[in-house]
């Protein structure tokens, strides 16, 4: 267990979507280099609470520290420079530009932030070696499986050097084997660079590659590594 | 499952005589498998004896069958501790921790916090056996997998559970 200070703290996070409570003061904490699976039924908060944490979504309430800046103080320009540098993201489906090779898709994000094509693509390709995808680099994503799609995905999610990796899902989309593979590789890569990972899932075994787990119950969240 | 924590468990709602409580054990936990009067005595002897337990009250002309029992401070006490530890994991643990949740349920404790601690108890259990198997051959990979897949047939279990307690409180407490 990583000893350092939290790298991301939220504190009494409410969410109101309607007459539906999503977060009745939910706390989260993460710490550098740490995998942390956020687990509970479906509908009781686990998305609303990654997608406040990532800036996603602003909650009613409540403060979320990166790194001690409040992520609410920010402006819009400065929370999608955070999506875009610090936070790294990886969903269930979809997360891929059919139109795009799988290095293009990979270098995406480093194109965005203004990097050149080239340097993009040789970073790129780098992440995906680790991943075990290189030989995908030229394949459109309707060409490769959903397993390898996914390890793209993953490479994607890492490629600008995330301090944070925002994970819903990831492997809902997969059958065990591949979904296995994919979260050995993206634990070994994120702990590799010291990022942190929330870890959304309602699978064991997904959340056995985590260090600890809290779990979400109508909006409010229980540190299990406190509570025992 | 545990006798002793189950009796004291009953007796939480209020006094009771032997052959009540075997009534009640029999009712809500003995469907295959009810108590012997024997079981009930002797197990009521020995919660008597370690104090956790004491006689409320003898009915005349009775046996030790007769005797009325109440749960004592201690005996409380006894059940929160049961009821907050969580069960080693291990194949077949349903009858446990089914009486677990139904007791907590009947005394008014949390069930779902009961169900947490056990999740987080098997988390435990199968983050040592990914990890072994992350560094093992393909034999280790497929021994680690067996158990894996049993405690996650257990966790499914447990999700289930959680999923139904409300429910389960209203049938328990009817």
């Amino acid at each position: 267990m990583n000893p350092a200070g939290p790298l991301l703290a939220a504190r009494g996070l409410h969410k109101t979507y309607g007459h539906t409570k999503a977060l009745d003061g939910a706390e989260f904490s993460i710490r550098p280099g740490e995998v942390v699976a956020v687990m509970g039924p479906s509908g009781s908060g686990k998305s609303t609470l990654l997608h406040c944490l990532a800036g996603i979504v602003t909650p009613d309430a409540g403060s979320i520290d990166y790194q001690g800046r409040e992520l609410s103080a920010m402006n819009d320009a400065e929370r999608s420079a955070l999506r875009r540098g610090e936070f790294g993201f990886i969903f269930q489906f979809g997360q891929l530009v059919p139109e795009l090779t799988c290095v293009e898709n990979v270098a995406l994000p480093l194109r965005l932030n203004g990097a050149r094509r080239r340097d993009a693509e040789r970073t790129a390709l780098e992440w995906m070696e680790r991943v075990e995808v290189d030989d995908l680099a030229s394949k459109r994503p309707g060409e490769v499986s959903g397993g390898q799609g996914q390890r793209v995905a993953v490479a994607r999610s890492l490629v600008t050097g995330p301090r944070v990796l925002f994970a819903d899902e990831p492997t809902g989309a997969l059958d065990s084997l591949n979904g296995e593979r994919v979260m050995q590789l993206l634990t070994d890569a994120a702990r590799s660079t010291d990022a942190a990972v929330v870890l959304v899932t309602h699978e064991a075994r997904v959340a056995a590659y985590s260090d600890r787990e809290i779990v979400v119950r109508d909006g409010r969240c229980r540190d299990m590594e406190h509570a025992l | 499952m545990s006798i002793g924590h189950t009796l004291l468990g009953l007796l939480e709602s209020g006094p009771r005589h032997g052959y009540d409580l075997k009534r009640a054990f029999d009712e809500k936990f003995g469907h295959d498998r009810p108590l012997h009067y024997g079981q009930v005595y002797s197990t009521m002897s020995r919660l008597l004896k370690n104090g956790l337990v004491e006689v409320d009250g003898i009915e005349a002309g009775g046996g030790p069958e007769r005797k009325r029992y109440a749960i004592t401070e201690a005996g409380v006490t006894d059940v929160a501790r049961w009821l907050a530890t969580p069960e080693k994991p291990e194949p077949y643990l349903q009858s446990t921790l089914f009486t677990k949740v139904v007791l907590a349920l009947l005394t008014g404790r949390s069930a779902a916090e009961l169900l947490d601690t056990q999740r987080s108890e098997h988390l435990r259990m199968m983050r040592v056996l990914t990890e072994r198997k992350r560094h093992g051959d393909l034999a280790d990979q497929l021994i680690c997998d067996h158990a894996l897949f049993h405690l996650e047939a257990d966790l499914r279990w447990l999700e289930l559970a959680a999923a139904r307690l409300d429910t389960l409180a209203r049938e328990v407490t009817a």
